[in-house]
């Protein structure tokens, strides 16, 4: 199978049900003849024109109040946020609108919109362009929230975000858009609320996402050296989340680690780890829940208190080995 | 000889430092240029290099006591306020002897004390919050004048309206300065906004707007000169369109494809410096061999700067928490 990058396959998803479906249409700011800011649309606006690859001004609540609006009467609008930060100003669009039209309307009327933005630090772009907030949208019910890890589930995971007709927030991380792995090149769909396990082991598991998934794998590489069988479950998205799959992996080893980037404090990861707590798995368990996350400070600009901000493979390491005891 | 028509407080030795200042922050934004190339600066940067005058000029007009609110762009404006070049470029490097210690980089370079309340890696952000330095000064009858620097594209965010709504109900002394420099990222001005200058949009909230020449020092003073005494007067705010164009690209990776090389040529010829120093030197404020002593001395500034960024140490990992709270 060929191998593509995790922003070509998100181009790809986006790209192929374009052609299929005449509703589907993007809208962003600089996604044109600029390519987006990180080129995730380059070459789209020749392919599609200006009309479905619609550059617009630089307004992040009108854009995703329009989005609202045009998938209440019939469009499917993909909109592309330059950063997940500004997310802040599609607020009100997102949470207050979009999110509940569909139950305050008694279930008249739907929202088939999918909000794509990059997530995540490691830039150097400081406080304002490297958070990850998907806590926050993840705790208001009426969105789904989506993060890949990997170029093969970017794909699959956009085309059932845009079959799916609910508004749905699809976190893409910057620093895995260069990353690589085996895509089919025919669409195809991994259906939301189906997590992946990424590596199986036996002594311990740990949930990751995004970019964690990631060094979660790596860290799992250094423990076997020392005899530790780590199993990795990349949730895939957190609304729908699979709680079964990771019930099923901690009911098995008996501890658990859970990581992500976004700051610990209110966290999703603590959402993960009550779950797990109230679930048949806190009989099995051996250890106490154990949660990796960003400091409780803003992202600072210099690279190296950069890095300390959030979880590293060291610290993932060092984590399953306290679970361990074996510190 | 015509004599030059100016504000009565700028002098010819404000002059001369005016054409230092943006040698200054020409110098300092390519140097900025080449050492990101380079990957001696990391994260991203936003030059202003060809929008010297707009900065300059406006803040030219200013006391000691009035504030700025600035941009991603805000290298220019930063300097015009009077920051130290060492202290911004040893932030760039990251080091505990930058501005914000290393924590905030190019796009939150701020000194508040000395009244730039900071540029600001959102769109709009600003904005708002130069309104409520406005608030401040009416409230505690302080008599400072907040002037408001932003994009073209920053004056289609919502927060853009909000905050000239609220500064003319309120009858704020703030002026907003638009430095149009034709484009957002890639978006051109005239396919963002649908009006011929965004200096009319001060009509919907009920004051002045006016365009002014952004690549002319002079204008630029005497323009923002007369705002800031509305503003000082109790007369509420003003508008300003500075008409520029930034010579480089957007921020690091940008093609330029949404523009010509003939555009470029054709604004690089109404360069901001060059044509303040032919004034200056026309008006025998200046000889051809004093400006090039002030040149000289403004790139040597910029030299100097780098090394005492060099020196400064690093943040270390204890330094993660601090200053999160007051
Ligand atoms: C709220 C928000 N949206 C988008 C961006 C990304 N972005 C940074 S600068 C910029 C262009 C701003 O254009 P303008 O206001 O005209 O200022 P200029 O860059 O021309 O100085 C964009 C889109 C951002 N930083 N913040």
């Amino acid at each position: 199978m060929r191998e593509i990058t995790y922003l070509e396959a998100v181009r790809e998803a986006m790209s192929q049900e374009m052609r299929e479906n005449d509703d589907v249409f993007i809208l962003g700011e600089d996604i044109g003849v600029y390519g987006g800011a990180f080129g995730v649309t380059r070459g789209m606006i020749e392919e599609f024109g200006p009309e479905r690859v619609r550059n617009t001004p630089i307004s992040e609540s009108g854009i995703a109040g329009a989005a609202v609006g045009s998938a209440l009467t019939g469009m499917r609008p993909i909109l592309e946020l330059q950063f997940s930060d500004f997310i802040t100003i599609a607020m009100d669009q997102l949470v207050n609108q979009a999110a509940k039209i569909r139950y305050m309307y008694g279930g008249k009327g739907k929202v088939p919109m999918v909000l794509r933005t990059p997530s995540g630090s490691g830039t150097g772009a400081a406080a304002q362009h490297s958070q990850s907030l998907e806590a926050w949208v993840a705790h208001v019910p009426g969105l789904k929230v989506v993060q890949p890890s990997t170029a093969y589930d970017v794909k699959g995971l956009l085309k059932a975000a845009m079959d799916d007709d609910n508004p749905v927030v699809f976190y893409e991380h910057k620093l895995l858009y260069k990353t690589k792995s085996d895509v089919p090149e025919e669409p195809y769909s991994i259906p939301l609320g189906k997590a992946d396990i990424k590596r199986e082991g036996t002594d311990v598991t740990i949930v990751a996402t995004a970019i964690m998934v990631h060094r979660a794998l790596e860290a799992a590489e250094v423990l076997e050296k020392d005899g530790i069988s780590v199993e990795v479950i990349d949730p895939r998205t957190l609304v729908p989340l699979d709680e079964e799959t990771i019930v099923k992996s901690v009911s098995k080893t008996g501890r658990v680690v859970v990581v992500h980037e976004a700051v610990k404090r209110g966290g999703y990861g603590g959402e993960i780890a009550s779950m797990i707590a109230e679930s048949e798995a806190f009989d099995y368990l051996d250890a106490p829940i154990k949660r990796l996350g960003g400091a409780s400070s803003p992202i600072p600009y210099n690279p190296e208190l950069e890095k300390s901000h959030v979880p590293q493979v060291e610290d993932i390491v060092k984590a399953v080995k306290e679970t361990l005891n074996k510190a | 000889m015509v004599s030059l028509t100016v504000p009565e407080q700028i002098t010819e030795d404000k002059l001369k430092d005016l054409l230092r200042e943006m040698w200054t922050i020409r110098y300092f934004d390519e140097k900025v240029d080449e050492f990101f190339a380079k990957g001696m600066i990391h994260g991203t940067t936003h030059l202003a290099v060809g929008q010297e005058a707009s900065a300059s000029g406006a803040c030219a007009v200013l006391q000691d006591k009035d504030k700025i609110t600035s941009t991603h762009r805000g290298h220019g404006h930063c300097i015009a306020k009077g920051a130290e070049v060492n202290k911004m470029m040893a932030e760039l490097f990251g080091r505990t002897t930058g501005y914000c210690k290393g924590k905030g980089g190019s796009m939150h370079i701020a000194d508040v004390e000395k009244g730039n309340l900071g540029a600001n890696g959102i769109v709009g952000g600003g904005i708002p919050l130069a309104v409520g330095s406005a608030l401040t000064s009416y409230m505690k009858k302080a008599g400072y004048v907040t002037l408001c620097f932003f994009g073209d594209g920053a004056s289609n965010e919502g927060s853009f309206h909000e905050a000239l709504n609220l500064a003319s109900v309120w009858n704020l002394p703030v002026v907003f300065i638009c430095e149009n420099n034709q484009y957002g990222m890639s978006g051109p001005v005239k396919e963002m906004v649908n009006v011929p200058d965004i200096a009319t949009r001060s009509e919907a909230y009920g004051f002045p707007g006016v365009v002014a020449d952004g690549n002319d020092v002079i204008d630029m003073m005497n323009v923002t000169n007369e705002a800031v005494e509305r503003a000082r007067n109790g007369e509420g705010p003003t508008l300003i369109e500075a008409k520029t164009y930034r010579w480089k690209g957007h921020s690091k990776s940008d093609a330029k494809k949404y523009r010509t090389r003939e555009e470029e040529k054709e604004w690089r010829a109404k360069d901001a410096i060059k044509r303040f120093k032919e004034i200056l030197v026309d008006e025998a404020i200046l000889t051809e061999d004093e400006a090039e002593t002030i040149r000289t001395q403004a790139k040597r500034a910029v030299e100097d700067a780098v090394d005492f960024a060099k020196e400064g140490p690093m943040p270390t990992k204890d330094d993660l928490l601090t200053d999160v709270y007051a």
